[in-house]
């Protein structure tokens, strides 16, 4: 199997992907309001009340709604990375993963591709929330918007790896409820997105440490320190963490589709497929 | 050797078998869905798969086609094993499965061409590919459509121009027919019956549909997960002494009930 061969497989999965995204406007629209909302409305109600204190990589006081820019766009790749793995629960539903599965470039590279693809998809929807910022008064150092790249992409992958390592494990599209109540949600507030860590710790240490094992965690931080380009111990600590949790849950996506040991046979098995 | 033939893994010599089941058995939640079933399918013919829902039929082509793998037992395909050389083996199937399996708000050409592109087809010989097939299933007008909109034979006929775009030696049809009016399914069944004449294609047919069966077809009958007999249709009637197919299936299954 030539290069050529895979080269071709990665640009059909990344077309059909963005086929999809640009088909379904709604998911665009909802995934920009959903971050705008806690922008507009949250974060201004926040400004008064918390202050932010000097931590890094800030080097002076900001304002509260400056500050929950890194978590609204982590916010922005997690559901978009939980997007990712709901369509492959509906193309299994639907049929249409089986032509996926029945090519024969190696499965863990079509799984690698679909990875790829929905963190590119990422990227636009991430650039039109920062514009919006932009236009509303968020302005962050204009190299900032570039040195962030290699985070969006890396936190990108590590949260579409978890929506992939998901996928396998939900049998029917409306479990994918459950998702959002055990996943996305707690991942997102229990994380520094909202509040700094030392404010959580001040709240509550249980809490705090809770926030300091959850990955999406370090995917915003790696966000924040980039965004203000700031490559130091603390952005490769959290760039390491992030590409470690990226291994686990690739690692396991990959293992649950696998033909010959994966959850999709026992996933099939008990979802009432035809013997 | 073009590209397309590597990709294809045109390589096979002709008396390799298209298909050599050996030994396969699969459970699924502590229940045997196979059991020890041997199967050979010789290239160029059409065989039929024919068995009762819940015989095991689409668990077999699941584990032919590698969605998962079996538990035991081996599966070659035109002589590649498929556990350990699954590229080539794949390469060599084309499959229409039971289920749909078509995006519905893709065209027809869409949905052919991301097809094309897993199976890494040069853009070129994808689009003449494309044109080729939706031509021959008499859809060519119908490209730029969206599946949604295309009623169920047309919709088989999108997913068997399909099947056949990378140009493969053996082509699955699980119960390709189902739901299908009565026009539908006989202009199916002449399509691919022709493909096998014509293209020297080997065809797996699975089906429940007795009908389906002529008399010089190699029909091998599933039942609850065994095969119960293997050879012509009409071998098959005269071994068990039976007025027709309908008569000899009835017998031996009954013969077999759990």
């Amino acid at each position: 199997m030539t290069a050529a061969v895979w080269f071709r497989c990665f640009i059909g999965i990344v077309w059909r992907e963005g086929l999809r995204f640009i088909q379904q406007r709604s998911r665009f629209v909802s995934a920009l309001v959903r971050p705008l909302i806690w922008l507009f409305v949250f974060a201004a109600g926040f400004r008064s009340v918390l202050g932010v204190s000097i931590v890094p990589p800030y080097e002076t006081y900001i304002l509260y709604d400056e500050y929950i820019i890194p978590g609204l766009i982590a916010m922005i790749q997690l559901f978009n990375g939980m997007q990712s793995s709901l369509s492959m629960v509906y193309d299994r539903e639907m049929g249409s993963m089986r032509v996926l599965l029945t090519s024969p470039v190696p499965r863990w590279y079509l799984l690698v591709s679909k990875l790829v693809a929905g963190t590119l998809l990422s990227l636009p929807q991430v650039y039109v929330f920062l514009l919006i910022a932009w236009l509303y008064g968020i302005q962050l150092t204009p190299l900032g918007y570039i040195t962030v790249i290699p985070a969006l992409l890396l936190s990108g992958l590590m949260l579409g790896a978890l929506g992939l390592l998901l996928s396998s494990m939900i049998r029917q599209l409306e479990n994918f409820a459950g998702v959002m109540n055990f996943i996305i949600f707690p991942m997102f507030f229990a994380s520094s997105a909202l509040y700094p860590l030392w404010k959580v710790e001040e709240a509550s240490p249980l809490l705090h440490d809770i926030c300091a094992y959850n990955p999406f965690t370090y995917a915003v931080e790696l966000i924040r320190f980039l965004l203000y380009v700031k490559f130091d111990v603390l952005a490769a600590t959290n760039a390491k963490v992030v590409a470690a949790f990226l291994i686990v849950f690739l690692g396991g996506a990959i293992a649950a589709y696998d033909p010959a040991k994966g959850l999709i046979a026992r996933v099939r098995a008990g979802g009432g497929a035809g013997a | 050797m073009t590209e397309q033939d590597q990709t294809t893994g045109n390589a096979a010599s002709p008396a390799v078998p298209a298909l050599a089941v050996t030994d396969l058995s699969h459970r699924i939640g502590g229940r045997t869905v196979l059991d020890s079933v041997s199967i050979t399918v010789p290239a160029s013919r059409f065989v039929v798969l024919l068995g009762q829902n819940g015989a095991g039929k689409t668990t077999l082509f699941s584990l032919v086609t590698r969605l998962y793998s079996a538990q035991a037992g081996l599966i070659r395909i035109f002589g590649h094993e498929l556990r350990k050389e699954s590229s080539a083996a794949l390469s060599q199937l084309g499959v229409v499965f039971q289920q749909r399996a078509l995006d519905p708000d893709l065209s027809a050409y869409q949905n052919l061409w991301y097809h094309a592109a897993l199976h890494g087809m040069p853009w070129g010989t994808a689009r003449r590919r494309i044109n080729e097939e939706l031509g021959r299933v008499g859809l060519a007008k119908e490209a730029k459509r969206k599946i949604r909109g295309f009623s169920g034979g047309e919709a088989r006929r999108v997913e068997i121009a399909r099947a056949l775009l990378h140009n493969p030696r053996l082509l699955l049809c699980d119960e390709a027919t189902v739901g299908l009016d009565i026009r539908s399914r006989a202009d199916i069944m002449a399509d691919v019956r022709g493909l096998v004449r014509e293209r020297a294609l080997t065809v797996l047919w699975a089906t429940h549909l007795i009908d389906e069966v002529q008399p010089d077809d190699l029909t091998i009958i599933l039942h609850q997960g065994k095969v119960l007999h293997q050879g012509p249709a009409s071998g098959i009637v005269a071994d068990v002494g039976a007025a027709s197919l309908n008569d000899a299936f009835r017998r031996i299954t009954e013969g077999r009930a759990a």
